[in-house]
């Protein structure tokens, strides 16, 4: 049997008086990858922030490898070291070239040699085809290759489990076929555990093991990838699928 | 004597003093805002020569300090045959510097109103002057509140300079008090309190109307 | 005659006595803005963390140096530091603590501001990173809170030099008192020199001040077109 990564039980969250995410369980194992689907509004970037630690929820827990996370900052800060994030906004530090980006995180928080992380830096770098630019500022890549920057600061941690919320909604049409590649590589060629958010359903029938549907807030449904899309269970999952179909 | 007789006793002067603080004050503000307001449209409109007036003025006036232009005011003019009395120097300079900080509050204002306002608005075929009437200036103009309410309270405290030529403000009544009496602690007190009462409550004035101008106009 | 005026400034030792006056000046606000700059960033990012009373404590120093005049800052200083508290230090040294107590207020509002302007993305893409406090203020926080505080910063340094000009009313000899005592001295033989000496000062503070106010401009100008674009 798989080792299982992360397994959520009876998390619920509220924003003041809302209740944004009720009952949530779930658990998945190393390797697998699962698209989290649903409505805008559903509640599905809020839950994959939780994972991260960078919501606070107020009832439920989060085991991470074997071990219940305590929801402290410190306890979360060493958490975040094996899991890496992709957000929607790419978020490169402006004010750090695209090698001290990625570079960050492995030597200063994690004390690697600088020697040793630049040269495994580069290497991810040329995978994504953007070795060329690692003396560049982040002002001048396009959306593209920084989205794929972001992608390669979050492996630079060599995480467990990678989590991406909606890594292609702000960027050109033209632009999201690259990241996406990416993606799908690190789930075929690495194995990689992933946890992606997503609008584009070919991408994520392509690519998910599993979906887990979310509507206001709560799973409706966890299905195996390809049975979601062709026999959804729920009425709400048939309707939100042929909402995304055009 | 102690403390609280001290401070009974001087009470009325220094009721004096606040008053021609607030007084000195409000004519400075209202001054000032209205060169302010005419400097920054000279220069909105680029009008020839004056607006190259203006920057000049401008940029003089900011750059030196209030004191060394009362200085000027008070003692150097008065070589050259205009000579005025003290309170009148005070009113003049308060202007002449106030003036310049409020043309810089309104131009940042004008300035700030986002350029696809400006683009959206040519677009529909608006003159230069529609544009400025119904577009640059009633946004700019809320823009620039947050300015104009800091150097309000900037020119209030500014009047605290007029002790240098002898107006009897309030500032310049309990130096005058302290040098007769030696009681510092006293009349420092009664001082600190004195522009208290006056800012604190305008700062909050400002910062609610602030707040209650930026959400009438753009419902956020 | 105004124009013969002018030779009161080339007088005796007159000239080297304003530019004597004008160090000393530009001493006190150096120095002042040194430790008062230095200060303000410690304070201003203590005033975005968490800790309320902290907080709290920060909001009243700096409104209190908002609400008080600096010449009644001057004077509090100068009557109640050596009278109440036993502290006597030269007028020069009193001035420099005033006027960086003060800087240190005015900077912590500024570095504060810039501080929670950094796009809450940038802190989330570094806290998923795993960095800690420490390290988020200091590889992320600052390095772009600088360059949005850079202006503003400027604008506070003009305004410290500026304010300078009433440390005459603490009998330091600062460039303005020492104008004073010129215009005095040779009111007999120079009856129009009053307009020359005070010209002077005037025109030195402006050579001081409006280099840094134009660059404080320029790099506002420039932020503000890297912002839209």
């Amino acid at each position: 049997m798989a080792k299982q990564i992360i397994k959520v039980e009876h998390l619920e969250k509220y924003y003041q008086k809302d209740h944004i995410l009720h009952d949530i369980n779930f658990s998945i194992d190393q390797g697998e990858v699962v698209a989290l689907l649903g409505p805008s509004g559903s509640g599905k970037s809020t839950l994959i922030r939780c994972l991260n630690g960078l919501e606070a929820y107020q009832k439920g827990t989060i085991t991470f490898n074997g071990k219940q996370v305590e929801p402290t900052e410190k306890y979360w800060q060493q958490v975040r070291q094996k899991i890496g994030m992709v957000f929607q906004s790419y978020d490169l530090f402006p004010n750090l070239t695209v090698l001290d980006n990625i570079l960050l995180g492995p030597v200063k928080v994690q004390h690697q040699s600088p020697k040793v992380a630049q040269a495994s830096a580069e290497k991810l770098l040329d995978q994504v085809g953007l070795r060329d630019y690692e003396k560049a500022y982040p002002r001048q890549l396009s959306g593209g290759q920084k989205q794929r920057i972001a992608i390669v600061r979050a492996l630079a941690l060599k995480p467990e489990l990678m989590l991406f919320d909606e890594v292609t909604a702000s960027l050109d049409p033209e632009m999201v076929r690259g990241v996406l590649n990416i993606i799908s590589k690190l789930a075929q060629d690495a194995n990689m555990t992933m946890i992606v958010v997503t609008h584009e359903m070919n991408f994520a029938q392509q690519i998910a093991d599993r979906v887990l549907f979310l509507e206001d807030g709560r799973i409706l449904e966890q299905t195996k990838g390809d049975q979601f899309f062709k026999q959804p269970q729920t009425d709400r999952a048939r309707a939100f699928l042929e909402s995304m179909a055009f | 004597m102690s403390s609280w007789q001290i401070i009974q006793q001087s009470l009325p002067l220094f009721e004096k003093g606040f008053v021609l603080t607030l007084w000195l004050s409000f004519i400075g503000i209202i001054g000032s805002i209205i060169v302010g307001l005419i400097c920054s449209l000279l220069k909105y409109f680029r009008v020839p020569i004056l607006s190259k007036i203006a920057v000049i003025y401008v940029e003089v006036s900011r750059n030196t300090p209030l004191l060394v232009q009362l200085f000027f005011l008070y003692y150097a003019f008065p070589v050259l045959g205009f000579k005025l009395n003290a309170e009148l120097c005070g009113i003049v300079g308060l202007i002449f510097l106030g003036g310049s900080y409020m043309a810089e509050g309104f131009s940042g204002g004008f300035d700030g109103v986002s350029k696809t306002q400006v683009e959206t608005g040519k677009a529909i075929g608006l003159s230069q002057l529609q544009l400025a009437r119904y577009v640059v200036f009633p946004q700019g103009l809320i823009l620039s509140v947050p300015a104009l309410a800091a150097n309000m309270i900037f020119l209030i405290k500014e009047t605290s300079i007029f002790t240098v030529i002898a107006i009897p403000e309030m500032t310049n009544t309990a130096l005058d008090l302290i040098g007769m009496y030696y009681r510092s602690n006293e009349y420092l007190l009664m001082l600190v309190i004195g522009y208290a009462l006056i800012l604190i409550p305008l700062s909050l004035i400002l910062t609610i109307l602030e707040k209650r101008v930026r959400y009438g106009s753009f419902g956020n | 005659m105004a124009h013969s005026g002018i030779n009161v400034l080339f007088e005796g030792r007159n000239l080297i006595r304003l530019f004597g006056g004008l160090w000393t000046t530009v001493e006190i606000a150096g120095v002042a803005l040194i430790l008062g700059l230095l200060l303000g960033i410690v304070l201003g990012v203590l005033r975005t963390f968490p800790n309320r009373l902290l907080r709290l404590v920060l909001r009243l120093y700096l409104e209190f140096f908002r609400i008080t005049p600096t010449v009644v800052l001057l004077f509090l200083f100068y009557y109640i530091l050596p009278r109440q508290l036993g502290v006597n230090l030269p007028a020069n040294q009193m001035a420099m603590l005033a006027f960086a107590l003060w800087t240190s207020a005015e900077m912590s509002d500024i570095v504060r501001g810039a501080l929670i302007s950094v796009p809450k993305h940038q802190r989330e893409s570094g806290m998923a990173i795993g960095l800690n406090r420490w390290q988020l203020y200091r590889y992320v926080l600052i390095p772009q809170a600088v360059s949005l505080e850079l202006p503003a910063t400027v604008n506070l340094v003009t305004r410290v030099i500026k304010t300078t000009s009433v440390l005459m009313l603490i009998s330091v000899m600062d460039v303005i008192n020492v104008g004073q005592q010129v215009v005095e001295a040779n009111n007999q033989k120079f009856p129009t020199g009053v307009f020359w000496v005070y010209g002077m000062i005037f025109v030195m503070y402006f050579a001081i001040d409006y280099p840094l106010s134009w660059w404080a401009k320029r790099l506002d100008k420039k932020r503000l077109e890297r912002a839209n674009g």
